[in-house]
């Protein structure tokens, strides 16, 4: 832990950068109550609005990852809520499939979540990236090579 | 206008998920409506919800995109925060006086951006909240609220002023008229105002009002809601602390002799075991307890999710209970409640009590009835008939939703399309005439061209502009590659921005726009029909969200904040300069519907599509059409259906329209929404743009209980055929309620067994008062205003001895005779009864002809084998399927008035279809590359629409298509085709590559610079 805190003290500007892709009817629409509300989340993410979270190809993610974010989320629908029926279950598959893969790679697990966030789901929105940033910058940026 | 001329339009009078169902149905069939709501918003009670059931989906996040659809509907003018005054003339041509109360808004100039709420000082009780949070004097009633259009509430406003002078749209105004009478001419009206949750502080004994962790239904529901009171935390109201154990009482105000609801409120069980659940979900390790009388689990799946909150969640139920009263302790603002638990009377103490507080009709009620002239019942609900459940007694003038008695979402929409089909059907003659279709001019050819984009970035008076650098990211945009142009507005949403974006396209020769402001999901449709009507495709617009996800969510960082919106200006900017114009496809339909099933169901669709104006073709297996109905010789409210089916029939048959094809079925469907091609086993040919799927169900043929065995064992509609003959002779009938239902193989509940019992049992003790009528029961589930005939039955002298799944009934013979052995469960005592007759009431079972049907048409049945809608609430009579719907006993058992509604909410949803020449598709759809598709099929598998199909391009040789019709452009299959043969248009990998890419593109330049 102290030499962590160190290390953040040594990189005062580190500030993580997070990718978030989220899906049109449930997440998309919970990050904007979470506006809407006025709740307050670090601005380290970006997202990127999809129709469904089935459309997220984890090659997206990797190339986020390989792009230098520091985090990626997918956010879809809750089970059963899907607008297109089933997409968000295509998307937990793959998202099993991406955890395993990440962590083959040294990606830390911690690095990359999916998240079922609903349009009333302003607080979770927040909640999901104020725990993102925090383990990030617990984390700090992803190891190089080699480094 | 002279009197006997009829109007192409539909006044709807409620805003919630009925009256937006009815105003939806009507709109998309060429009618123009009004949509009257009270409040400042339409979206209902359903809005206040946070789950529903049985599938536990968010209530706002089903209901939200329909607010949206309805709101921007260019037929649909909605008249919210206004009153019915006045309605002259008869049905066809109706003129109606309503009164505009005043929000002190200029709604023109409102946007919705919430400055004026925040700087509000006047803090009142929010009533969406019931109460439960703080809400301003300036309000909209929810975040998604439609219209967003603030309002003033004057009784509690000091006119201090301040909202006026942060509002910088100029939006307020303090002395506006109080309100407005405006006249509007209808050729129909709807109702559909909803119900009122009765005032559970009437009832002084559970201390509603009083205790302050005794809550009613809708007030705990708005504190399980995120975005509720409590951001969704179960906290107890006296102290904040988190309860350990919660307990439900059942049946608050209704089925209550101590009040005038003597009525059953249909929803309310299910809705107790759905926020026990949640609560659950919400805290770990919480114990609820719901006392009830009767479980009334009736609807489509509800018995497995009672089952699952029994076992999975361990929700303790306590039947035969109505609590008498709830006692606290003053100290620990404890709650204690004695009940009874078998044969023992217990006390025990809860955390929080929620009551399950009844529907009554609306406070508008007597207002309605009275400028209406029309009959309510003696409940104060409007009154209808078991045979026409959508009429009220004025001609012209129908009903939906809760109005005409409690019911829970999807029996409201459904009725509510059913009432829309009515007035279609009505105002046939008059489609078309009043609506308005969009002009725009021909559209650019921008192929081959270079981005030439502009941005838009958006102040919202102080919402961006008070946190976010606008003349900086302006500033910055306009460096961006491909960006010619760059302004900045106070709103870009303004009426006057929209002319001035489009002034900019022609001065510019812009092909993309960007504009940076608030939410896609809100405005995109308003910015995307500007830069149509400046000549440009709509799908060479983009919108970077700086305010919902950035401006409002960062207020504390401004110089961050001011970072992001660049990062999303850059994003949406890179995406604007690869996108392309798509054609949207039009569908050409053929108007003309294929009814699958004769029963009373099908037939009462064909009718009304056939008056409708439309050709129908009802395909029916049997030789002759009516299917149950004609074994049913008295309704619940005594009336033979005979002579209703004999006119129906008659009525087909003399409809020009209608073509029946009996003793034939389905043989193959080919193609899809507007265009389908149907052969049957004759080999008749038929074209048709939609199908209804009336297949109805089968009466179960009992093994158990000797049935078949004995002669005396007889089924419930054998009983029926008996009554109706006058052939009962007997001293003692004893009718087995749930028979081949709610058990392991079937689960769930047929719903209309409780019901026919009461028929029986009523009809037996008038026309033969010396005969004993006994039920044997588990649960009586005579929901809704059933619960009188279930009160008169127990007046009539019927007996009703209850039984335990575990022990059922034993019947065994005696000879000639019979004798039935039942563990009764009130008196905890065997009793034994001789009696002539045992009638098994049998259970609705799916009709086993549906598998087939399901795979000639491709849509899904659920476990048990009904058909699967498209959605169990908002979509009752819909196929994910597009042009394919579903009505009566095919989808679920259900009572006759609510087969009718749905047969007629089919035939309303089948009008949206075939009333117009063509079907405008969406241009974000999926597109196969056939070059690089090898025809695996994976894509045909996973689509649940149906949309992408193999076909055979050379022998041998298959290749996916997508059918654009079909596509909903979700973009799974994209992902999933492991040749990478698919693409999704507006959602291409290229262009959500290029956002990632621009999303972490450093700006080392800049950031030096700053340093």
């Amino acid at each position: 832990m102290a030499e962590q805190s160190e290390a953040k003290q040594d990189q005062p500007s580190y500030e993580p950068k997070i990718v978030a892709f989220c899906c049109n009817w449930c997440s998309y629409a919970g990050a904007d109550l979470a506006g809407t509300t006025r709740m307050q989340y670090p601005p380290n993410v970006r997202i990127v609005r999809v129709m469904c979270s089935g459309r997220v190809d984890p090659a997206f993610v990797l190339k986020a990852f390989t792009l230098g974010a520091d985090g990626v989320i997918v956010a879809g629908c809750h089970p059963s809520d899907c607008h297109y029926i089933n997409g968000n279950e295509k998307t937990a598959t793959r998202g099993d499939f991406l955890e395993e893969f990440l962590e083959e790679t040294g990606i830390e697990p911690e690095r990359f979540r999916i998240e079922w966030i609903a349009g009333s789901e302003g607080q979770k929105f927040a909640k999901v990236i104020r725990e993102m940033v925090s383990d990030l910058e617990q984390l700090g940026p992803i190891a190089q090579e080699g480094a | 206008m002279t009197k006997n001329e009829r109007v192409g339009a539909v006044l709807v009078i409620g805003g919630g998920p009925a009256g937006m169902q009815a105003a939806l149905d009507l709109a998309d069939s060429g009618f123009k409506v009004y949509l009257l709501e009270t409040t400042p918003s339409i979206g209902g009670t359903m809005s206040q919800l946070d789950k529903t059931f049985p599938t536990n989906d968010c209530s706002m996040c089903i209901l939200s995109p329909k607010l949206v659809a309805t709101g921007r509907h260019e037929n649909v003018t909605m008249l919210t925060y206004s009153v019915l005054k006045k309605v002259e003339g008869q049905a066809g041509n109706f003129k109606v006086t309503l009164a505009k109360y005043s929000r002190y808004i200029v709604e023109e100039k409102c946007t919705g951006c919430g400055v004026c709420a925040e700087h509000c000082p006047i803090e009142w009780s929010s009533a969406f909240d019931r109460e439960l949070a703080p809400a301003k004097a300036i309000y909209v009633p929810f975040p998604q609220a439609v219209p967003l259009i603030y309002t003033i509430d004057r009784g509690l406003c000091i006119g201090c002023g301040i909202c006026e002078k942060f509002c910088e749209a100029e939006a307020i105004k303090y002395d506006m008229d109080p309100d407005i009478e405006e006249t509007i001419d209808v050729g129909a009206i709807i109702l559909a105002p909803g119900y009122d949750v009765y005032n559970s502080s009437k009832k002084v004994m559970y201390g509603h009002g009083t205790f302050p962790n005794v809550l009613s239904n809708i007030e705990f529901e708005r504190m399980l809601s995120a975005s509720g009171p409590t951001e969704g935390h179960v906290i107890r109201p006296s102290d904040g602390d988190v309860p350990k154990n919660i307990a439900f009482i059942q049946c608050v105000g209704s089925r209550d002799a101590q009040t005038p609801n003597t009525y059953c409120s249909s929803y309310c069980c299910m809705a107790a075991l759905k926020q026990a659940v949640i609560a659950q979900e919400h805290v770990p390790g919480l114990k609820t307890t719901i006392f009830f009388m009767d479980t009334r689990a009736f609807g489509k799946e509800f018995e497995e999710y009672l089952h699952r909150a029994e076992d999975e969640y361990g929700v303790r139920m306590f039947r035969n209970n109505r609590i008498a009263k709830v006692q606290e302790n003053p100290g620990t603002s404890d709650l204690v409640l004695g009940f009874i638990d078998g044969a023992d009377i217990e006390d025990e103490t809860f955390d929080m009590v929620v009551l399950a507080s009844g529907a009554t009709p609306p406070e508008s009620s007597k207002a309605l009835a009275k400028s209406l002239g029309m009959n309510m019942n003696k409940f104060g609900f409007c009154e209808t008939d078991e045979l026409a459940p959508v009429d009220t007694s004025v001609p012209g003038i129908y009903v939906c939703g809760a109005f005409s008695g409690p019911k829970d979402i999807p029996d409201s929409v459904a009725q509510a399309s059913g009432a829309a089909g009515k007035a279609a059907a009505l105002l046939s003659d008059e489609r078309g005439k009043l609506v308005t279709k969009k002009e725009y001019p021909e559209e650019k050819d921008v192929t081959d061209k270079e981005p030439r984009i502009g941005v838009f970035v958006c102040h919202c008076g102080i919402n961006i502009g008070s946190v976010v650098d606008v003349p900086g990211v302006m500033e910055y945009a306009s460096k961006l590659p491909g960006v010619v142009y760059a302004e900045e507005n106070l709103y870009t949403c303004s009426q006057d921005t929209q002319k001035k974006i489009k002034e900019m396209i022609d001065e510019h020769d812009l092909n993309r726009v960007v504009v940076a402001s608030c939410t896609p999901r809100t405005h995109e449709p308003l910015f995307q029909n500007t830069v149509r009507e400046a000549g440009l495709n709509k799908y060479l617009f983009e919108m970077a969200n700086i305010r919902d996800q950035c401006s409002w969510v960062h207020r504390l960082e401004p110089e961050a904040a001011t970072e992001k919106s660049k990062d999303l200006v850059r994003m949406a900017v890179a995406k604007a300069s690869m996108l392309e114009p798509l054609p949207q496809p039009k569908i050409p339909v053929t108007p003309a519907a294929l009814v699958i099933g004769g029963g009373l169901s099908g037939m009462t669709a064909a009718l009304e599509i056939a008056k409708a104006g439309y050709e129908v073709h009802i395909v029916e297996k049997e030789k002759e059409l009516g299917g149950h109905m004609r074994r049913i010789h008295h309704t619940l409210a005594g009336v033979n259906p005979q002579e209703t089916l004999a006119n129906l029939k008659k009525d087909l048959q003399d409809n020009t329209n209608v073509t029946i094809h009996l003793g034939e079925t389905v043989e193959e469907v080919k193609g899809y929404i507007g265009n389908f091609e149907t052969t049957l086993k004759g080999g008749e040919e038929i074209k048709h743009g939609a199908v209804v799927v009336a297949s109805g169900a089968v009466e179960y043929e009992p093994t158990e209980y000797l049935c078949g065995q004995h002669p005396k064992v007889i089924k419930q509609t054998d009983l029926g055929d008996m009554l109706a003959k006058g052939e009962l002779d007997a001293k003692a009938v004893a009718i087995i309620q749930c028979v081949g239902s709610r058990n392991e193989e079937h689960p769930n509940c047929s719903r209309i067994c409780c019901s026919t019992a009461m028929a029986n049992a009523l009809k037996i003790r008038e026309e033969h008062p010396e005969t004993s009528v006994y039920i044997l029961f588990r649960d009586i589930r005579t929901f809704g205003f059933a619960e009188e005939n279930y009160n008169e039955a127990a007046r009539q002298g019927v007996r009703f001895l209850r039984y335990d799944p575990e022990s059922p009934p034993k019947v065994r013979a005696d000879g000639d005779g019979i004798i039935v052995e039942i563990d009764e469960k009130f008196i905890e005592e065997t009793i034994t009864i001789r009696p002539d007759y045992v009638v098994l009431n049998a259970a609705v079972h799916p009709n086993p002809d549906n598998k087939d049907i399901a795979q000639k048409l491709k849509v899904p049945q659920n476990e048990e084998g009904f058909f699967l809608e498209a959605h169990m609430k908002l979509r009752p009579v819909d196929f994910a399927t597009d042009g394919i719907f579903l009505c009566g006993l095919a989808h679920s058992p259900r009572l006759i008035d609510e087969s009718i509604s749905q047969a007629l909410a089919a035939a309303a949803r089948v009008n949206t279809v075939l009333s117009k020449p063509f079907i405008e598709g969406e241009g974000v759809v999926s597109v196969v590359d056939e070059e690089k598709c090898i025809g695996c099929g994976r894509c045909v598998d996973l689509c649940e629409y149906g949309a992408p199909r193999l076909e055979e391009v050379s022998p041998g040789v298959f290749k996916s298509k997508v059918n654009e019709a079909l596509c909903k452009g979700c973009g799974s299959c994209v992902v999933e085709c492991c040749s990478r043969a698919i693409r999704s248009k507006h959602f291409r990998s290229d262009q959500i590559i290029t956002m990632i890419e621009a999303a972490l593109a450093d700006d080392d330049e800049e950031r030096e610079a700053k340093a």
